[in-house]
């Protein structure tokens, strides 16, 4: 079969996100590190629309967007599966990885940016926990997966372990544990997990790059 | 066992609209309920809690909500008739790669264009025809942008085309003009029964975008 390399960042949560599916499918990658600021012309050439990591290639071709790619992966690499069987069942796991891609960039604007907008993307972070809360496929259960991770523990696991870091960062609380006891839980079973503790970037590593980068996104906006 | 599908819809819903499309394709018999969404029905609320918006397919007393997974699920439940997501793998990443293209980037520059005004305006009319480009590119020469069959992207794009004469209205510019290759794929879907059901009146969209804007000044 042919080889699968992952051009990926060490700091990204969709490289994260690609990178815990194929662990947890043991499929043999090589992983190549991109430097953001200097994108490789390989990584150009395979994703010009986006010209963003991560990008997956099997043999010669590349597949992008993480979860794009987790659903190939799942689809080529049927063992471990990432989705269940049934039709409904596969929708509904569909819809939650949507309503995480649709409201997770609040998350990254609370990170990105000061004053009122930061306030409302705050607000709006809280109300997508509050809604996985409440109406998430979780209940009563350690992942969205049930006993093993899926699709949806994958989507937002790189959403949910990136906002401590983002958090602290930025100075902005988002996740209130008191008012979200459900995920709360499912952090705690998800970061456990072995594939997935033995594959995220080490908190104060992480802090520092996303400190440095908040540094010069505010300044170089306040100098325009 | 007697199949019970009802598609909870809004006419002017290009969203709504691709879930149409794909039913018809599939020849799936359903009942097409027309919600006012200034007076939500029961049923619309019980059936997506999260969103409470159209569309939504109720399958046999279960919903599947979000139009893209609906048309995916429709796909995965009607197997014997025109398949809308190519078989192999690959192809099938290229198919979502552009559906999330035509959703998280050409729908909302899209829905930029019409409310906003002057400076605003012109450019979010230049971020949706640098989006059209794009597609445009990617179709290329093909018949669809999956080849030769109506697919997946196909049912993703063309309702917007309802919505062109919309567009063009508000911020002055032609679809027709700027991206001729797509305006043609635009019509050829329209040939197909599905579509040209699906769609409405390109000038019914633009009185009611009128309306909405009135509306939106109200406010």
């Amino acid at each position: 079969m042919d080889g699968v390399k992952l051009h990926a960042f060490w700091a990204s949560p969709f490289s994260a996100r690609v990178i815990w599916a194929l662990k947890i499918k043991g499929i043999p990658f090589e992983h190549i590190e991109e430097d953001l600021p200097n994108k490789s012309a390989l990584l150009l050439q395979y994703n010009p629309v986006h010209k963003k990591i991560p990008v997956l290639v099997h043999g010669p071709r590349p597949v992008c967007e993480s979860m794009v790619i987790v659903e190939y992966l799942e689809e080529t690499w049927p063992q471990h599966p990432l989705l269940p069987t049934d039709p409904h069942k596969r929708a509904v796991a569909r819809f939650w990885v949507k309503f995480i891609e649709d409201k997770s960039p609040n998350v990254w604007m609370v990170y990105r940016t000061v004053g009122e907008e930061q306030e409302k993307a705050r607000r709006d972070s809280s109300e997508m926990l509050s809604i996985l809360e409440e109406h998430g496929p979780n209940k009563g259960k350690k992942f969205f997966g049930g006993d093993s991770i899926n699709i949806v523990d994958i989507a937002f696991g790189g959403v949910a372990l990136w906002m401590g870091a983002m958090e602290e960062v930025s100075g902005c609380k988002m996740f209130d544990a008191a008012k979200l006891p459900r995920l709360n839980a499912w952090i705690a079973n998800f970061k456990s997990s072995p594939v997935i503790a033995e594959n995220l970037p080490d908190r104060g590593k992480l802090c520092d790059h996303l400190a440095r980068l908040r540094e010069k996104r505010l300044s170089s906006s306040t100098s325009k | 066992m007697a199949e019970e599908v009802i598609l909870l819809d809004f006419w002017p819903s290009p969203f709504a609209m691709r879930v149409g499309i794909a039913l018809r394709e599939k020849g799936v018999e359903f009942d097409l309920r027309e919600e006012d969404l200034s007076n939500k029905s029961p049923l619309l609320l019980k059936m997506n809690p999260v969103h409470k918006k159209v569309p939504v397919l109720v399958h046999n007393g279960k919903p599947v909500c979000e139009s893209l997974v609906i048309v995916e699920y429709i796909d995965e439940t009607w197997v014997r008739r025109c398949p809308l997501l190519p078989s192999d793998p690959y192809e099938r990443a290229c198919a979502r790669f552009w559906a999330d293209y035509v959703e998280t980037k050409t729908y909302s520059a899209a829905r930029k264009v019409w409310p906003s005004t002057g400076e605003a305006q012109e450019v979010a009319k230049k971020e949706f025809i640098e989006c059209l480009k794009v597609l445009e590119g990617e179709l290329g020469d093909k018949a669809y942008f999956g080849g030769e069959r109506f697919g997946y992207v196909d049912v993703s794009l063309v309702p917007l085309y309802s919505w062109f004469y919309a567009l063009e209205a508000s911020a002055n510019f032609s679809v027709a003009e700027e991206c001729p290759k797509l305006v043609a794929w635009a019509k050829r879907c329209m040939q197909r029964e599905s579509v040209a059901k699906s769609l409405p009146d390109q000038y019914k969209v633009y009185e009611y975008m009128l309306e909405l804007k009135k509306k939106i000044r109200a406010q």
